[in-house]
């Protein structure tokens, strides 16, 4: 029996707006640490966000997971949750937490983990703008 | 005839809204962009100019005087802003893709000098969506 690993990915995106800034900082100070990105009325990104997910291809099927089921997984879990609405006002996860590209990977897998089978690994990757992106976890 | 096209790019929120329909008209006619919270884009915007090359530099517009004149007049205003409330040329308008190029056409043309034409502004939402402006 083969043990060799394999990373599969699936591309999903949503669209949302934003706003970064810490609540227990005067304006000035949130507009010298997070400048434009501070703005009380948001502003907004197309996030793209890539799904890793590594494993041992299962003996019968061929598969380390079924990609039906991880875009549908995804869908469920993220994007009906984030996409076209407010990160701070609309989620949950941002209610207290700043939705920096970072903390927006780091919830988006949490959220995916309890549902992808215990012998994967997962790792997510988002894209803020074509030329910001992050990774968890860090590899 | 040359065409130079410069890109440029802005982040944005917006919010697809008639403020004289009802709540449920916006739902059912912009569905998800109607969200009142808003969403948001990285736009990516592309600037066609037409001209002819000139015989001494080989180039009609300095493209670097071209990207300039985007920053003043669009960019400035529109990157990391909510394009309903934070934009005063898009006040009253709806804040579509379609609207959005043509008022980034008219911030343009007027500042580009003669024997210079602005031929397309063409303007990715995402990168699945955009549209295109000549002019008329």
């Amino acid at each position: 029996m083969s043990e060799k690993k394999v990373a599969v990915y699936r591309r999903e995106h949503f669209n949302a707006a934003h706003r970064l800034y810490n609540a227990d900082w005067s304006f000035e100070q949130n507009q010298t640490v997070f400048g434009k990105c501070n703005n009380p009325n948001f502003h907004g990104h197309n996030y793209e966000l890539i799904v890793k997910v590594t494993g041992v291809p299962d003996v019968k099927t061929g598969y380390v997971m079924d990609m039906k089921h991880l875009s549908d997984l995804i869908q469920e879990q993220v994007v009906e949750k984030f996409d076209h609405k407010n990160l701070n006002l609309d989620t949950d996860a941002f209610k207290t937490l700043n939705p920096t590209a970072e903390n927006i990977a780091i919830v988006i897998y949490d959220l995916l983990l309890p549902h992808i089978p215990q012998q994967n690994d997962l790792q997510v990757r988002l894209y803020e703008t074509p030329r910001n992106f992050v990774e968890y976890p860090a590899s | 005839m040359v065409y130079l096209t410069r890109i440029e790019h802005f982040n944005a929120a917006h919010r697809l809204y008639n403020p004289n329909w009802t709540d449920e008209q916006n739902e059912q006619v912009f569905g998800k962009c109607a969200n009142q919270n808003w969403h948001g884009h990285n736009y990516e915007l592309l600037v066609t100019i037409r001209g002819e090359a000139d015989p001494d530099t080989g180039f009609f517009f300095d493209v670097k005087q071209l990207s300039q004149l985007i920053h003043t007049h669009v960019i400035d205003a529109l990157d990391h802003k909510n394009l309903n409330l934070d934009v005063p040329f898009l006040k009253g308008k709806m804040c579509s893709t379609e609207n959005l190029a043509i008022a980034i056409w008219d911030r343009l043309a007027p500042h580009l000098p003669a024997g210079v034409a602005l031929h397309c502004v063409k303007l990715y939402e995402t990168p699945r969506i955009y549209v295109e402006y000549f002019g008329n």
